[in-house]
């Protein structure tokens, strides 16, 4: 049954979406759903943290004729901060999509929804084939498309349009080159492509195809203009799970990918071609951030610049710096940091949320005199905010932290001169709405209970906790890593 | 007990801090039972720790952040200084500010970042690794803010805003530079001499200057000063913290660190670094009294005379001469006690006579006695009359700059201590000698106690630092025992 658990971890929340389309859940059962993919989950990183990395081969059929799962400590991380997310919304979700609305469209597509992205994402993370990665990919898709629109306004459903064309678009993009290679190699599942030795223009085009197609959906820069419309357009709690989980399956693909399959492959030109693009993302999205009115929007532009982050994977750890000693630091520091971004950015969005909802509009505005009548939120909006900005005590500081090591060890300055000024810029757009909290007399008109108020604040607290406590994760997310070893800082 | 000593001292000014942070705004006795009882547990653990570390013995607690990261906390004689100071003063300044808030809104929040506060100081203090130092300095921008933002009306803002660009600049330089530092010769505890060899000179240089200048914003260097006057619009009793203990003083003792224990003052003089520094300092000091003489409203002016006064520090800190660095270093101390001195009686001219004004202040001395002498002896020591707490700084660091060679120093602790008197004895003037004003005649009682012996007793201490200055456990008895560890001229 443990060494099960990775597949129970989709089936359960499949399971769980289909049976609310059937019939809206009651609570006790979204509960007891939650708790059941939270034990799954349990065992699952449980499993790696002690036998390693493995794969699972779904009813004993071995590659390339079976499909196979793959766990290990990347998939694991991401499983886990899935988890935790996922429970924090559907809390979250419970008040806003409750009972007496389930005859609402929102109330009825939104449990069904979620789960799907659950098993979506928990399949991207899980796939050891592109083409599953493919399905899972566009079943997450779907579901986020449904949930940018659950707003019924034209807004929203403008956003939901130009998001299906951008994922559209990347979806073909990346099919395209999953076809090239398999023309050429007659497999699809990543060891066996691994082995494979990818050389040529064939493989170069897909690879293209395929970076592209997931860039596009992760909304690198310049494909990020979908992103801030559909994300600060959906109701929060999905756009907890569209900033906070969804860009991270595109990126762990390109992760995968890259580091997994094809190594070798990329250029020093294209290494630094997407780590400019990341770049481009933190100062545009930063500066688009602080120049927002608007709460969500704000908070979405700043999901555009912490994405960005995450590319300076590429030119700090890939290509031929892969077998560098700062590589393992550098990894880590980007998959460091969409852990803790997750947990994060979902958080902030949660309390936005709230705010939103308390003050009865959407203006930045919305939050004078937070630390007053809503000190929970603010705190939670604050504490968030302090891993956005990637300072101390946090998990963005520790995630900032390795990348910096490893730009100036690879004597790659320029990078490390983007990541501290990224921490600036986000400093310049978290404390515009922070200032306003401490303004006098509030404007919040709904009082929003404690318990709610709490969730956003736990996950907060559980991005900080990431940065004190952050010796056990980094060691976990090492956990399989091909080449680099865990060498630590050198 | 041992090795969680350092953790128990920072738990004690962390945990109030937190459970105070969810109180109800009307659990007014819990807070402030909760607030002092840490002050008190603090000061307990601090007292029994100088006995121990005066031994020798060294207490050492540390973990891996990420393999090859550790955060060290560790306790020296440099950082009990500073947690000493710390500690003493937060206990007077948590009194204070119970008197001060009396039944105002919002205090639990206050109170919740104060200890905070507190808390980042003394992990400044007990930093054992750049990094460590690091993590505590960012939590102490972060804990800060609040604080000078606490009345929530659009100066407040403004200033916190101008607070932010500043100190959000600063760190990222000094987070480039420690990463830049680290990435060439390792991570640096400040035990371990660093491999600073493996450096070029330029590099070493460049690093150098963009660690001060990361930690100049908060010791408000010349150029980088200008949010410590604007911070004045914050409540008394920050105001106070902020400039005896919390912020100024964490960008010097962060600089005496790095001089120090990271680069070593040989290596600082080898690439002629000193003198860069202490011109710059010195720059520092005759700017802050020049500012101070052009104002009008007594904070402004104390808020100049910080910017002056703890570039002392860093002067000690640059000259290479053991004289030198005991002046910077006791300075340290006396400059934090005498400066809250005057901060707290700014509070009390405030509260309880409505004054802002330098010439609101006439005759207030014969309707606040008190307040007004322990701003007298505030002033003076500030000037560096014997035998206030100031007067020994200047001494050393004069003895240190005719050690160093640099005999222009005494005249720039001349000029200015002039300046020093040039613009503190108006103001004592009109408080002693002048026919009390409308101010000074509507002024209330100095009640509560709360608020008034705070300030008496820092102002006895800096009398006494001076007084004593020869015994062992006197401030200059510690900076001595210091240099006397750490300094291999």
């Amino acid at each position: 049954m443990i060494a099960m658990a990775p597949v129970f971890c989709i089936i359960v929340p499949l399971a769980a979406a289909f049976a609310s389309v059937v019939r809206p859940l009651p609570r006790p059962l979204v509960g007891l759903a939650i708790l059941v993919v939270l034990g799954l989950t349990g065992m699952t990183v449980a499993e790696v943290w002690q036998q390693g990395a493995h794969r699972i081969p779904v009813g004993g059929w071995q590659a390339p004729l079976g499909i196979a799962l793959v766990v290990d400590g990347l998939s694991g991380a991401l499983l886990a901060t899935t988890a935790l997310v996922m429970t924090a919304v559907l809390l979250a979700a419970l008040p806003e999509f409750a009972d007496r609305d389930r005859e609402t469209r929102k109330g009825w597509a939104f449990w069904p929804l979620a789960f799907l992205v659950w098993a979506a994402l928990n399949a991207a993370f899980l796939s050891g084939d592109l083409f599953n990665i493919y399905v899972s990919l566009e079943f997450l898709t779907l579901a986020t498309l449904a949930l940018v629109s659950l707003e019924e306004t034209a807004e929203a459903l403008e956003a939901a349009m130009r998001y299906a064309l951008f994922a559209l678009f990347g979806s073909l993009a990346y099919l395209l080159g999953v076809v090239l290679l398999y023309a050429a190699h007659g497999t699809l599942d990543i060891a066996l492509l691994s082995q494979a030795d990818l050389q040529g223009t064939n493989s170069i085009v897909a690879a293209a195809l395929i970076t592209t197609g997931l860039a596009a959906k992760t909304a690198l820069f310049p494909f990020h203009a979908w992103l801030p419309p559909a994300h600060a357009g959906a109701p929060a709690p999905a756009s907890a799970m569209l900033s906070g989980l969804v860009p991270k399956a595109p990126f762990f693909v390109l992760i995968r990918f890259w580091f997994d399959v094809a190594p070798d492959l990329p250029g020093e030109a294209a290494l630094q071609f997407i780590g400019t693009l990341g770049a481009a993302a933190i100062v545009y999205g930063s500066v688009l951030a602080m120049r927002q009115t608007q709460l969500k929007r704000l908070v979405a532009y700043s999901t555009v610049a912490q994405l960005g982050y995450l590319f300076l994977i590429f030119p700090l750890a890939g290509g031929d710096g892969l077998s560098q000693v700062w590589s393992a630091g550098a990894w880590t520091g980007a998959t460091f940091h969409a852990v803790s971004h997750a947990l994060a950015k979902a958080a902030m969005f949660l309390a936005a949320g709230l705010v939103v909802h308390a003050a009865g509009h959407d203006r930045v505005s919305a939050m004078n005199g937070l630390t007053q009548s809503m000190p929970m939120t603010a705190f939670a909006f604050g504490l968030a905010s302090v891993t956005i900005m990637g300072l101390p005590p946090s998990g963005g500081f520790v995630a900032k932290y390795l990348l910096l090591t490893a730009a100036f060890s690879s004597g790659q300055f320029i990078w490390a001169a983007v990541i501290v000024a990224g921490g600036v810029l986000a400093a310049g757009y978290v404390f515009r709405p922070l200032s306003r909290t401490f303004f006098h007399g509030h404007v919040q008109t709904v009082a929003v209970p404690r318990r709610q108020q709490a969730v956003p604040l736990t996950l907060a607290a559980l991005a900080l906790l990431l940065g004190i406590v952050s010796s056990a994760p980094y060691a976990f997310l090492q956990t399989g890593r091909p080449i680099a070893a865990e060498e630590g800082l050198e | 007990m041992t090795p969680f000593l350092p953790a128990l001292i920072l738990g004690s000014a962390l945990v109030p801090g937190i459970i105070t942070f969810f109180l109800p705004e009307e659990r007014v006795r819990l807070r402030n039972a909760l607030n002092l009882g840490g002050a008190l547990v603090k000061l307990g653990l601090v007292v029994f720790l100088v006995a121990e570390v005066n031994r020798g013995r060294i207490y050492e607690t540390s973990f891996d952040l990420v393999p090859g990261l550790p955060m060290v906390l560790r306790l020296d004689a440099l950082g009990l200084l500073f947690v000493t100071l710390s500690t003493v003063l937060w206990l007077l300044t948590t009194v204070y500010a119970i008197g001060y808030f009396g039944r105002r809104r919002n205090l639990s929040r206050f109170f919740g970042f104060f200890s905070l506060c507190v808390f980042s100081t003394t992990g400044i203090a007990f930093s054992g690794t750049l990094v460590t130092l690091f993590f505590f300095y960012e939590l102490l921008t972060l804990a800060t803010w609040p604080l000078v933002v606490h009345w929530g009306d659009a100066a407040s803002i403004r200033a916190g805003r101008r607070y932010l660009v500043y100190t959000m600049s600063g760190s990222a330089v000094l987070l480039f530079a420690i990463v830049w530092l680290e990435s060439t010769v390792g991570p640096v505890e400040f035990t371990v001499p660093a491999e600073m060899a493996a450096m070029q000179d330029w590099t070493a240089r460049g690093i150098l200057v963009l660690l001060v200048a990361g930690l100049g914003v908060k010791a408000a260097l010349v150029g980088l000063h200008r949010w410590l006057p604007a911070a004045m619009v914050a409540p008394a009793p920050v105001s106070a913290l902020l400039h005896a203990v919390a912020v100024v003083k964490a960008g010097a003792f962060g600089i005496v660190r790095i001089v120090y224990d990271v680069y070593g003052i040989e290596l600082v003089h080898e690439l002629s670094m000193t003198l860069p520094l202490a011109l710059a300092a010195s720059a520092t000091i005759l700017f802050g009294s020049l500012m101070a003489l052009g104002q009008r409203q007594l904070k402004p002016l104390l808020a100049y005379s910080t910017v002056s006064q703890v570039s002392y520090i860093l002067l000690g800190a640059a000259l290479f001469s053991p004289y030198a660095t005991i002046g910077g270093l006791v300075h340290l101390v006396h400059q934090g006690l005498m400066k809250i001195t005057l901060f707290f009686c700014a509070g009390v001219f405030d509260e309880r006579a409505g004054i802002h004004d330098i010439d609101e202040l006439d005759g207030i001395g014969a309707r606040m006695p008190w307040t007004s002498v322990a701003f007298t002896i505030g002033a003076l020591g500030m000037i560096g009359l014997p035998p206030i707490a100031g007067f020994v700084s200047k001494w050393y660091l004069g003895l240190g700059g005719v050690g160093a060679g640099h005999e222009w120093v005494v005249a720039v602790l001349a000029a200015s201590s002039l300046l020093n008197c040039a613009y503190f004895l108006p103001v004592l003037t009109r408080i002693w000698f002048r026919a009390p004003g409308p101010h000074a005649a509507a002024a209330k009682r100095e009640v509560p106690a709360a608020l008034v012996v705070p300030p008496a007793i820092t102002a006895a201490a800096a009398l006494a630092a001076g007084l004593f200055a020869a015994f062992a456990y006197s401030p200059l008895g510690w900076a001595t025992l210091i240099v006397g560890r750490e300094y291999t001229p």
